[in-house]
């Protein structure tokens, strides 16, 4: 009896269908992708319910978590013109190259006094934890609120648009620490603005 | 696995020299791997979840116009005091008489059932949908950031149309202390 042959089959794939179906993905990531910026001050935010997404631009943000505060805007080119009002203020000069590297650093907290030395420092340096003590914003020396308006009147002559100001606070942060900002907002005539949490899970 | 397939029909003796045909066939899984090794890389780095941002808007300051300030009934007010250890306390009207002082629990159970009893109240003494519930939120130094955000956010959850962030005052504190919620 003659034996069946089972026949062989080949093991080779067509891998067309795959490939394009990847370079697809990788295609969809690479125009979404905005990298993660690494946060000198890691903040864990309290969850809400709210489901409102905050803007990507014209937006500044204010951190605050270990009694420290630290400031960000979005946008190169505000911060640039907002480090140009800083250093009129505080007469500071900077030159373009100390503009163009304070303009990649997303959210910052040192005083004024130290920003020449801030700047000259490497990216992995900066965000190494406890490096920046923060802005500090007492009634006695004031910066915060010389940033937040610098920023406001950068945003206005660059987007012709009003600043949206938002707070990241740390969920243990004690109150009288965001009563310090809400005041210097207000300060400012700023009543609105926003408060950013993560999404809640599960309701409880 | 694929493999450049090169082989040609088998040389045939003699006759014309035929120029090689050669497979159109190649090995992609290089390529592929390739792929989705970036497509790796790329979903790791991507920020996909964005952070929320919870609205709020502050009772206007302004020092120079005290008659800005407006007189509310005080049987639509209640007032939500913050104190330490996630407690809070509740009372209507004016902290001169308060009326049922509670103190109360974040969550379902605890101020949300109060809140959502009360606008059915208030509704029921004004009789008008547009008079609701005015609900006065007072942290104290000893709350923390994250109960802010709770009392916000349970204000969204039931539906308080008119709430502001107000200081706390003194004999309010005196409440709390009384209670036991601040120390």
């Amino acid at each position: 009896m003659p034996r069946v042959k089972v026949p062989r089959k080949s093991t080779a794939i067509d891998m067309t269908a795959m490939c394009d179906v990847a370079f697809l993905l990788l295609t969809f990531f690479i125009l979404t992708a905005t990298a993660r910026q690494p946060e000198p001050l890691p903040v864990d935010t309290p969850a809400s319910t709210v489901k409102i997404k905050l803007p990507e631009t014209d937006v500044a943000t204010v951190t605050i978590g270990q009694g420290k505060i630290f400031f960000g805007v979005k946008g190169q080119q505000i911060r640039i013109n907002m480090l140009d009002r800083i250093s009129k203020r505080y007469n500071l000069q900077f030159t373009e190259q100390e503009k163009v590297r304070f303009s990649v650093v997303e959210t910052f907290g040192v005083p004024v006094a130290n920003l020449k030395q801030f700047i000259a420092l490497s990216n992995d340096e900066r965000n190494q934890e406890g490096l920046q003590p923060g802005i500090p914003a007492d009634s006695t020396d004031n910066q915060l609120h010389e940033w937040i308006l610098a920023a406001r009147y950068a945003t206005k002559e660059l987007n012709n648009k009003d600043l949206r100001l938002s707070i990241k606070g740390d969920a243990k942060e004690e109150y009288p620490e965001i009563k310090k900002v809400i005041d210097i907002f207000q300060k400012q005539k700023i009543n609105k603005f926003s408060l950013i949490t993560s999404l809640r899970q599960a309701e409880k | 696995m694929a493999e450049l397939d090169t082989s040609s029909g088998g040389s045939k003796k003699g006759g014309k020299v035929r120029s090689k045909k050669q497979s159109t066939r190649i090995d992609l899984t290089a390529m592929v791997d390739l792929a989705f090794l970036l497509i790796t890389f790329f979903m790791l780095t991507t920020t996909l979840a964005k952070p929320q941002a919870m609205d709020l808007a502050m009772p206007d300051k302004d020092e120079d116009k005290p008659e800005s300030k407006l007189e509310i009934a005080d049987n639509r007010t209640m007032t939500i005091l913050l104190g330490q250890n996630n407690r809070i306390e509740w009372y209507m009207g004016l902290v001169d008489n308060p009326k049922t002082p509670t103190v109360d629990n974040f969550g379902r159970n605890g101020i949300r059932k109060a809140l959502i009893e009360k606008i059915k109240e208030v509704r029921g003494i004004t009789g008008d949908p547009k008079k609701g519930l005015i609900v006065l939120i007072k942290p104290s130094d000893k709350s923390s950031y994250r109960n802010l955000v709770d009392i916000l956010d349970e204000m969204k959850i039931s539906d308080v149309q008119t709430y502001a962030i107000v200081d706390i005052t003194n004999p309010e504190i005196g409440l709390m202390k009384r209670d036991g919620i601040y120390k």
